[in-house]
C-alpha cells in the first residue's frame, strides 16, 4: 500500500508570530517556516507503517511557494521515499486556500492511487482543519478525522478519534483519508544518515494547471489583530480581600 | 564565491538546531541548580543521538563515524553551542586523536567510542603546565618493560563520565641549544587501572554541571600497548589530530551568541521605558547593531577556516584567529546582553547571566587569547625574520 501525506510549510512554532502593518495578514518575510507540526505526525506515522509492513511507499505532497522544497526534504530525511512539490504560489503571504488544495490533493491521489492519504488535522497557521475533510468528500471516500490511534488490517483502519468530551473508535474501509491528531506519536528526528540519501530522493514539481485548479483566492481579508494584550494581575492577601475584589469586579 | 549551504548542511543545521531547542533547552535550569546532569538524562539524550546517527558524526565513514566534512561539523558545533554544555556532552563528539589508534586499540578505544559504547577524555593540563604544555611534570619512566606514571592532571574535562582517557606524559628530556624540551607521549589509560584516581575537580562559574576533574597517577603501570601513536610521539599526534579544537570553541561561541542575541533583541523590542521600547534609544539600538555585525563577521570567520581545512589549504592562523575573534565577541555579546536587560540580566530567572558566565572561559580553554594572538602574529612575522 501507498501512503500518501500532504505536508504544509508554515510559520515555526516557536516563532512570536507580527501582524503585518497594514492588517493584511502575518508577517512572514524572513521569519524561521518548518513543517506544519501535525503534518510531521502524519509522516511519523506513515514512516511507522512502512516500517511496521503496512505500507510499501510513503509519497509526501506539499501545495505552495518554490520554498516548500525544504520542508518535503525535511519528510525524506524522516524516512519518506518521494517527494511532489506543486509550486502555487510565488509570495510567501499568498495562502492557497483549503479547497484548491483538497483539488489539487484530490489530482494527485488519482495519479498517485494511494491506499491512504494521512494528514495533519489542520496547519497551524490559519487552523482552517478543513483539507482533510474536503479531499474526503471529493474523492468519495471515507474519513476519519483527530485520530490518536491508527491500526491497518485486512483492507480497513481502525481509528481511535479524539472526539469533545472522549475517545471514539471506527473502522473505516481503505482507500480512506485519515487527520491526525497531536497524541498520535512523537516524530523522529531527521537521522544523519537519511539526510545524507535526502538529496537522492526523487523530488518531482508541478503546477496548479497540471491538475486543472485554479487557485485564485475566494476568501477576502478583512483585518488581522493582534489579540488584546493581557491585563496584569493582583495578589490578594487573603480569601475576604479575594471575595471583595471579584465583587468590586462584578464577577460574584 | 558561493555563500549558500547545500541543501543536507541546511538539514543537518535544522535537525541539530531542533534537537538543542526540543531536548536540551527544557532541562537546562535543572542542571544548572543541581550543577551536575542526572544520569538517566545523560543516557536518554545519548541514546537519541546515537538513534539519529549523529554519534561521533566527526569520525570518518570507514571507521563507522558519518565521514562529515570540517564544514559541516563546525556547523553542527555551532548549532549545538546554543545549547548548555553539560547537556551537549552527551551529544558525543569523541576525540579526533583516536583515529591515531593502531591493531588492537581500534577494537578496544576507536570503535567502542565511535559506536557512543565509551566515552573519552583529553588529559594535557597541569597546574604548573598550562599554555607551557610542553613543562608538564608527569612523567613515564621505564621499568621492566613498562612504563610507570607518576603525576598529577587538572581541568580534565568531561573526566567524571569517560570511560578512558588519552592522557600526554613527559617521556624524556633533551638538550637543545634553546634549553632543555622534553619528549612527549601520549597514553590511553582506563578508568580503573590501579595507581590511577579520579578525582572531583573545582567548580567553575562557566559551564556548571560541565564538571572537570583532576587526574592522579601513583606508580600506574602501562604496558606499550596502551601508547597512542610513537614513544616520544606525542606532538606527533597532538598535532596531526587536535589542530581543530580551537575551531570547535570559535563555532560554539557563534551559536550560543546568536542565542543570546536573540534574546537582546527582543528584550530590546518589548521592554518599554520613558514610553517606548528601549530598542529605540540609539544606546539600545547601536548595541544591537554592533552585535550582530560581529556575531556575523566571527561566523564567518570560522566557517571560512573549516572550509580552508576541508580544501587542504593552511589554516592554522585562519584557526587561530577565528576563535580569538569569536570567543572575545562573545564575551562582549553576553555583556552587552546583561547590559540592556539591565538588573533583571544577572537574576538567575533568566539564563542571561550563566550566558555571561559560561562566556568567561571561551577566552581561557584551548588556547587563551594571548597564545591565539602569539600564534597569528608569529606566522606572520616569522617569515619576515623578525
Amino acid at each position: 500500500m501507498k501512503v500518501l501525506v500532504p505536508v504544509k510549510r508554515v510559520i515555526d512554532y516557536n516563532v512570536k508570530v507580527r501582524v503585518k502593518p497594514d492588517g493584511s495578514g502575518v508577517d512572514l518575510a524572513n521569519v524561521k517556516m518548518s513543517m506544519n507540526p501535525f503534518d510531521e505526525i502524519a509522516v511519523e506515522e506513515a514512516i511507522r507503517l512502512k516500517e511496521a509492513g503496512k505500507a510499501d511507499e510513503v509519497v509526501v505532497v506539499s501545495i505552495g511557494v518554490k520554498q516548500a522544497q525544504e520542508t518535503l526534504r525535511t519528510a525524506l530525511a524522516m524516512g519518506a521515499d518521494r517527494a511532489i512539490l506543486v509550486v502555487a504560489a510565488d509570495d510567501v503571504h499568498q495562502d492557497i486556500e483549503p479547497l484548491a488544495v483538497a483539488k489539487i490533493l484530490k489530482g494527485v491521489v488519482e495519479e498517485e492511487k494511494p491506499g491512504l492519504v494521512l494528514a495533519g488535522k489542520q496547519a497551524i497557521d490559519n487552523d482552517m482543519n478543513a483539507t482533510g475533510q474536503m479531499l474526503a468528500a471529493l474523492l468519495g471516500w471515507p474519513q476519519a478525522t483527530f485520530a490518536s490511534k491508527i491500526e491497518i488490517d485486512d483492507g480497513t483502519a481502525l481509528v481511535t478519534r479524539e472526539v469533545d468530551g472522549g475517545l471514539q473508535t471506527i473502522r473505516v474501509k481503505l482507500p480512506a483519508v485519515v487527520t491526525v491528531d497531536l497524541r498520535l506519536n512523537e516524530p523522529r528526528y531527521a537521522s544523519l544518515p537519511n539526510i545524507m540519501k535526502a538529496k537522492k530522493k526523487p523530488l518531482e514539481e508541478k503546477t496548479p494547471a497540471d491538475y486543472g485548479v485554479d487557485v485564485t483566492p475566494r476568501l477576502e481579508v478583512l483585518a488581522t489583530e493582534e489579540p488584546p494584550a493581557r491585563q496584569a494581575g493582583q495578589i490578594v492577601g487573603s480569601v475576604d480581600e479575594l471575595v471583595s475584589k471579584l465583587k468590586e469586579a462584578g464577577v460574584i | 564565491m558561493d555563500f549558500a549551504l547545500s541543501e543536507e548542511q541546511e538539514l543537518i543545521v535544522a535537525t541539530v538546531r531542533q534537537f538543542v531547542e526540543r531536548e536540551i533547552y527544557p532541562h537546562e535550569a535543572e542542571v544548572e541548580r543541581l550543577g551536575r546532569v542526572p544520569p538517566e538524562l545523560a543516557a536518554e539524550i545519548r541514546a537519541k543521538v546515537i538513534e539519529m546517527g549523529f554519534w561521533a558524526c566527526n569520525f570518518p565513514a570507514e571507521v563507522g563515524g558519518a565521514g562529515l566534512s570540517h564544514l559541516d561539523f563546525t556547523l553542527v558545533e555551532r548549532e549545538l553551542g546554543r545549547g548548555s554544555m553539560a547537556l551537549t556532552h552527551f551529544f558525543g563528539r569523541p576525540q579526533n586523536i583516536l583515529m591515531a589508534c593502531e591493531g588492537e586499540q581500534r577494537e578496544r578505544y576507536l570503535f567502542p567510542a565511535v559506536r557512543g559504547e565509551k566515552m573519552d577524555a583529553l588529559a594535557m593540563t597541569e597546574p604548573g603546565a598550562g599554555s607551557d604544555i610542553r613543562s608538564m611534570a608527569t612523567t613515564a619512566v621505564r621499568q621492566g618493560g613498562d612504563w610507570v606514571i607518576n603525576g598529577t592532571k587538572h581541568f580534565i574535562s568531561g573526566a567524571d563520565t569517560a570511560d578512558f582517557f588519552i592522557v600526554f606524559v613527559a617521556t624524556g628530556v633533551d638538550d637543545t641549544p634553546k634549553g632543555p624540551k622534553k619528549r612527549i607521549t601520549c597514553f590511553l589509560v582506563d578508568r580503573g587501572t590501579p595507581g590511577f584516581t579520579v578525582r572531583e575537580g573545582y567548580r567553575s562559574v562557566s559551564h556548571r554541571g560541565y564538571h572537570n576533574c583532576i587526574l592522579e597517577f601513583d606508580d600506574c603501570r602501562l604496558p606499550d600497548s596502551q601508547i597512542l601513536g610513537e614513544v616520544d610521539g606525542g606532538f606527533a599526534v597532538m598535532n596531526e589530530w587536535l589542530y581543530a579544537t580551537r575551531l570547535t570553541v570559535a563555532a560554539f561561541c557563534v551559536g550560543r551568541a546568536r542565542r543570546v542575541f536573540d534574546h537582546a533583541l527582543s528584550w530590546a523590542a518589548e521592554r518599554r521605558q520613558f514610553g517606548q521600547p528601549i530598542g529605540r534609544f540609539q544606546g539600545v539600538g547601536f548595541q544591537i547593531a554592533d552585535m550582530i555585525t560581529e556575531i556575523d563577521a566571527a561566523d564567518w570567520l570560522t566557517l571560512s577556516a573549516a572550509w580552508r581545512l576541508d580544501r587542504g589549504l593552511p589554516a592554522n592562523r585562519e584557526i587561530a584567529s577565528a576563535k580569538l575573534y569569536a570567543s572575545e565577541m562573545l564575551a562582549r555579546v553576553t555583556d552587552a546582553t546583561v547590559q540592556i536587560h539591565g538588573g533583571m540580566g544577572l537574576m538567575d530567572d533568566l539564563p542571561i547571566e550563566r550566558f555571561w558566565r559560561d562566556a568567561r572561559v571561551e577566552r581561557i580553554w584551548d588556547g587563551t587569547s594571548e597564545i591565539q594572538r602569539h600564534i597569528i602574529s608569529r606566522e606572520l612575522l616569522r617569515p619576515l625574520g623578525a
